[in-house]
């Protein structure tokens, strides 16, 4: 040790700097990477760095249900799967396609024809049930996938299949209130940033990315029972009357709420492969037609309000016939001298039409127009029309008669119902509404109460005894209403083998609940007329309804007096 | 001046571990609030599966099948019907 320490090595001079500056060096250059990493690189690392842990994930949003009014569900849409197939990638035994075909529940030979039809991506199908696109996914056919979609269902099925509409594909509204309610329905997916652990789970929130929107729910003003009850019966009758087709409005007389709403034919919103374009309309709303006598009320109470008559003012209809310049008109069935009162019992064209001269075309228009004729009834579904009311300036003399009694006219049914609760209110023209109000909307005066309280007697009598439709009557319930029978356009000559039967009323008359208006289009049975057509049809889905909804009676359970033996009053418009 | 600092020290060590375990506990929370949150989705489709179901077999065409056929139910008529309530004058 001493010796050492008596002769000391000398390093070569040039070691240390040149460990030093190696050293230094080497500091330098990773001082160097490490600016580069952070200058130049950052944004590439961060986002290495970053997918390690953290995750986009979509948040799903869906599409908010319809409801009734009494939140019994119209529409809902639930998850389910879609199972799909690369043909070309695929590679499954006999033995798996057949296992394949159970668990799809399809027939072998229809799995075979889709996978063979030479498309590249092919729908095996859609929508399949979560557990059994599990037994699917269990069999691990290579090519086979499936994916998660929402698919819409519709309880109601073809009852309310015109009201409610249906989706497309991506739970897009295509029709109805599916169509005209989108924005309210729809929801919209978000995503969002999570933090995951090894194990995949989410830890942490980082943000929002866009948060989702979910859809809202819609309370429709529909009443699921009396809906089917009016689906039902008009199915009966248009069955019985081998017509074309049909429609039922039943509006709340103090909301103008429409409660039910029924169309045939139909179509099931479920399944509607082979349903036809023509079945998914809502004939109600998108569709006119000449009203016919219905519209009668509408004049004489034009001219009530005028003060140009009293309700037992003599009308002489003799002969039955009015001939202005070249055109005559016709009543179905001759009278004599009639009161105001029984030109709307006895539905007398002469009468309406010689009624309807004695007014200005001016106030005449104003009364209709003020009835909501010729304005769409704004309940906001897709392809509503608010048919015809040429303005008064134009109207020949010839027009103002026959527009007395419904032609040259056009509304559509929901139109002539609403129109109505100026009878069965005091006067007064409610909205209508197909989504449930919670108060009811402010009317808007169009005749005076008295003027409307004279009409309504006027229309009860129409469906007693020696009126055009006592079939009509409600047991335990006082009714009122009008018939109409107009003959269709056929061209532009009135047909004279086709007609429209309708019948417009409302009940209790005491206090008036629920308004009706029943429209069968081309009744082929023999039966042609509102009275014998139509009538029947109000009386009963008017008397259910109202025993439905517990509305108390307002006269004996015996006061239905049917004439047997006496030939229906008829009218012809 | 040693004695504080020491103190300090050990308070510092105390918060950084009771930091630690804090922030694990609210992973463990929020893993099991995703898998909470998870189980209402579940549920929710579920429910609207239910609804479908009820409302299928709550059908009034089917209903009413069954009324008449089965139950062999049907409506009284007009002059079957007794209305109670209030006396009529």
């Amino acid at each position: 040790m001493r010796a050492l320490a008596q002769s000391p090595v000398r390093l070569p001079q040039l070691r240390a700097p040149l460990v030093f500056g190696t050293l230094l060096l080497l500091f330098v250059a990773l001082l160097g990477r490490s600016l580069f990493l952070q200058r130049f690189d950052n944004a590439f690392l961060q986002e290495q760095g970053s997918s390690r842990y953290s995750r986009d994930i979509e948040v799903p949003a869906h599409r908010g249900r319809i409801v009734d009014r009494f939140g019994e569900p119209l529409a809902i849409s639930t998850p389910v799967k879609a199972v799909w197939a690369w043909p070309e990638k695929m590679d499954a035994t006999p033995e798996q396609l057949r296992a394949l075909a159970t668990a799809l529940e399809l027939p072998l030979a229809t799995l075979t024809r889709k996978l063979a039809d030479g498309s590249e991506f092919v729908y095996l199908k859609r929508p399949v049930a979560p557990d059994a696109a599990e037994r699917v996914a269990a069999l691990q056919i290579k090519g086979v996938h499936d994916e998660t979609e929402y698919w819409r269902y519709y309880p109601g099925g073809e009852v309310m299949s015109q009201i409610v509409g249906f989706t497309g594909d991506h739970d897009i509204g295509q029709e109805g209130i599916e169509l005209a309610q989108q924005s309210w329905l729809g929801g919209k997916p978000g995503s969002r940033r999570v933090i995951i652990n090894r194990r995949g789970e989410i830890v942490e929130d980082v943000a929002s990315i866009r948060a989702p929107q979910e859809g809202r729910d819609l309370a429709l003003a529909i009443d699921s029972r009396l809906q089917y009850l009016a689906f039902r019966e008009l199915k009966a009758a248009i069955d019985a009357n081998r017509a074309k087709a049909g429609a039922l409005v039943i509006l709340d007389a103090t909301t103008g709420e429409i409660v039910a709403l029924a169309n045939l034919p139909a179509y099931n919103p479920n399944n509607r492969s082979r349903a036809a374009r023509d079945r998914m309309r809502n004939r109600a709303l998108t569709d006119t037609f000449e009203p016919g006598s219905s519209m009668k009320p509408f004049t004489i109470a034009a001219a009530l309000d005028a003060g140009r008559l009293t309700p037992s003012t003599i009308i002489d209809t003799a002969p039955g016939t009015l001939t202005i310049g070249t055109a005559t008109i016709h009543d179905a069935h001759r009278e004599g001298a009639l009161t105001v009162e029984q030109v709307i019992q006895k539905s007398s064209n002469v009468g309406a039409a010689k009624i309807a001269l004695s007014l200005s075309p001016a106030t005449m228009w104003q009364t209709l127009s003020d009835a909501g004729f010729g304005v769409t009834p704004q309940t906001g579904f897709p392809g509503e029309v608010g048919g015809r009311l040429r303005p008064a300036k134009s109207w020949r003399p010839i027009e103002q008669a026959t527009m007395a009694y419904g032609h040259g006219i056009s509304v559509n049914l929901v139109q002539l119902a609403r129109a109505y609760t100026v009878f069965a209110g005091d006067g007064e023209l409610k909205p209508v509404s197909l989504l449930k109000v919670d108060a009811p909307g402010a009317g808007r005066p169009v005749v005076k109460p008295e003027t409307a309280r004279a009409v309504r007697h006027m229309l009860e009598m129409v469906v007693l005894p020696g009126g055009t439709a006592p079939k009509a009557q409600v047991a335990g319930y006082r009714v009122a209403g009008k018939t109409g029978t107009a003959h269709k356009l056929d061209g532009k000559s009135y047909s004279e083998s086709q007609y429209i039967a309708s019948f417009v009323g409302f009940a209790p008359v005491s206090n008036p609940r629920l308004i009706v208006a029943v429209m069968i289009d081309e009744p082929g049975a023999g039966q042609y007329y509102g009275g014998a057509v139509a009538a029947p049809v109000f009386s009963s889905v008017m008397g259910a309804a109202l025993r439905l909804l517990s509305v108390p009676t307002d006269a004996p359970m015996n006061n239905v007096i049917l004439p047997p033996d006496v030939p229906d009053v008829r009218e012809e418009t | 001046m040693t004695r504080a600092n020491v103190i300090l020290l050990v308070l510092l060590v105390v918060c950084a571990l009771s930091l630690v375990t804090s922030r694990h506990q609210s992973r463990k929370l929020f893993a099991e609030l995703e898998r909470e949150q998870a189980l209402t989705r579940k549920y929710d489709i579920e429910y609207g599966q239910l609804q479908i179901e009820q409302s299928t077999w709550a059908m009034p065409t089917r209903v009413e099948k069954i009324a008449r056929e089965q139950l062999r139910m049907q409506l009284p008529g007009a002059g079957r019907i007794e209305v109670m309530g209030e006396a009529r004058p």
